[in-house]
């Protein structure tokens, strides 16, 4: 329908560290691919909850962190061109009459993939949501998740929720163009980086926004539009006046639509595969990674990467059937040394 | 030794519990409703529990780690802890916590 259809060969969903090297095991047998991942940036779970921490067990590295991982994975598949599209959500998994697979997304980006690899792990990140009573009706009106425009914040009494990054770096950004500016937090210290922290507290006493210690209560409004937000402190309940609404508690994995698709599953949120090619219950639908289930399954690294591996091998032969598949080593074959820019 | 734990429906259980392994594994391993989605790392804070208020003065305080994490928790209140970042030992045995919403597996999306 659409005329702006992505073809490839390959449309890989999750951009943790199985879907990235998936890339590169795809693309030593010269199949193409596409990335999609709702996180505005590559690594998954390695980048979104534990950037610092450090991983025992991934073979040849003694130590190594989780954002480390995820750049030396970004340069190791460099070579192979693969397209990232992120901030946005799959939604829709269809098999076209022609044996090829159609990939949507929540961005209305559509793609066209002879092989689908699923590395959606523990699920999409999504925000977490703060327990007040009727919040989802101003959600996307006037509670924001994110702020994708900075112009829908213009000139509204905004109140911010939260204590890392996120809450100091938009209260920073939005100070400007706001009417008022209200930031809460449950308490007077802040995780976020000292340098926002001193320049969020420089506006505080400059009298240009507000810093509540407490916690939403209730959300005051009509029709999706807010007007108040009511906030319990240490010195009692009080109301602020708020057209806009950015509560920032993190993210968390939720399995999202990768349910829908039709695919078989184990215990209603993993993805059954075999232990050969790591194949759905849909000849041509892959899954790797922390999502798949198979007997003496273990969510590791290490044996996403080695699924990635297999799977590369089975996805070649649909994608180019009747091409001969040779097992190659990288260190003496000149044509994967070509691939990987090195010969 | 044993812990005795609320669940989001209210039901009360009593866990037996071991030497050295943190309350959230414990109550992951009866099988009641916990996410804990980093695997008690320290890095999601899925596996909230408000202690009960004669228990709080009794658990080592948190860390500014955990501290931290609470602060992306979005039901906290002034007895909300992270339960894999407490060590079980025979002084806790009869610990009482209740799980919260934002520790349950699917949270209503
Ligand atoms: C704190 C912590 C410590 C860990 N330590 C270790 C360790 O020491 N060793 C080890 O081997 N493992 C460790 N793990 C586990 C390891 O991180 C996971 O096994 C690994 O991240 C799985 O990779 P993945 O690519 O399968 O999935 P993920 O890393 O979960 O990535 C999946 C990606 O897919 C995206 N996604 C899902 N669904 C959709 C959709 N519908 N549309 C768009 N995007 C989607 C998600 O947003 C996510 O970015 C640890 C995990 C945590 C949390
Ligand atoms: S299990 Fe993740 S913080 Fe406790």
């Amino acid at each position: 329908m659409s005329g702006n259809e992505v073809v490839t060969d390959v449309v890989i969903i999750g951009a943790g560290p199985v879907g990235l090297f998936a890339v590169f095991e795809l693309g030593l047998v010269d199949l193409k691919c596409h990335v999609i991942d709702i996180l505005d940036r590559p690594g998954g779970q390695c980048a979104e909850l534990y950037p610092e921490k450090p991983i025992y067990d991934i073979p040849a590295f003694p130590e190594i962190s989780g954002q480390g991982l995820t750049d030396n994975l970004m340069k190791q598949i460099a070579p192979f061109g693969a397209e990232f599209h992120f901030s946005q959500m799959v939604t829709q998994l269809e098999k076209l009459d022609d044996g090829s697979f159609r990939v949507t997304t929540d961005a209305d980006e559509k793609f066209v993939a002879k092989v689908v690899v699923i590395a959606a792990g523990g699920g999409s990140f999504q925000p977490k949501r703060p327990p007040v009573p009727g919040i989802e009706e101003y959600e996307g009106k006037s509670v924001f998740y994110a702020v994708r425009k900075m112009e829908e914040f213009r000139n509204q009494d905004i109140v911010i929720v939260g204590g890392g990054d996120s809450a100091l770096d938009w209260t920073l950004n939005l100070e400007p163009l706001s009417r008022s500016l209200t930031l809460v937090h449950r308490r007077d210290e802040f995780r976020g980086h000292a340098d926002s922290v001193n320049k969020m507290r420089a506006l505080v006493a400059d009298g240009k926004i507000n810093f509540v210690q407490g916690q939403l209560s209730h959300l005051e409004g009509e029709g999706g539009q807010l007007s108040h937000v009511h906030l319990k402190t240490p010195a009692g309940d009080m109301s602020v006046p708020a057209t806009r609404l950015l509560p920032f508690f993190g993210l968390t994995m939720k399995l999202g639509p990768v349910s829908d698709w039709g695919l078989e599953l184990y215990e209603g949120n993993l993805i059954k595969v075999d232990t050969e090619k790591f194949e759905t219950s849909v000849p041509g639908i892959f899954a790797i990674g922390d999502i798949n289930w198979y007997p003496g399954k273990l969510k590791l690294i290490l044996s996403g990467f080695h699924e990635g591996a297999l799977m590369a091998q089975a996805a070649k032969r649909i994608a180019h059937p009747g091409e001969k598949v040779i097992f190659q080593y990288t260190t003496s074959s000149t044509k994967l040394q070509k691939k990987l820019g090195v010969a | 030794m044993h812990i005795i734990v609320t669940d989001q429906n209210g039901t009360v259980h009593e866990l037996e519990a071991l030497e050295g392994w943190r309350v959230m594994e414990v109550i992951r391993d009866w099988g009641l409703n916990i996410k804990a989605e980093c695997g008690g790392s320290c890095a999601c804070a899925t596996c909230h529990v408000f202690v009960d208020p004669e228990w709080e003065e009794r658990l080592n305080p948190p860390t500014a780690e955990e501290e931290d994490m609470l602060d992306t928790v979005p039901d906290v209140r002034t007895n909300s802890r992270l339960s894999c970042q407490i060590l079980m030992s025979e002084d806790l045995n009869g610990l009482k916590v209740t799980l919260a919403d934002s520790a349950a597996q699917e949270e209503a999306a």
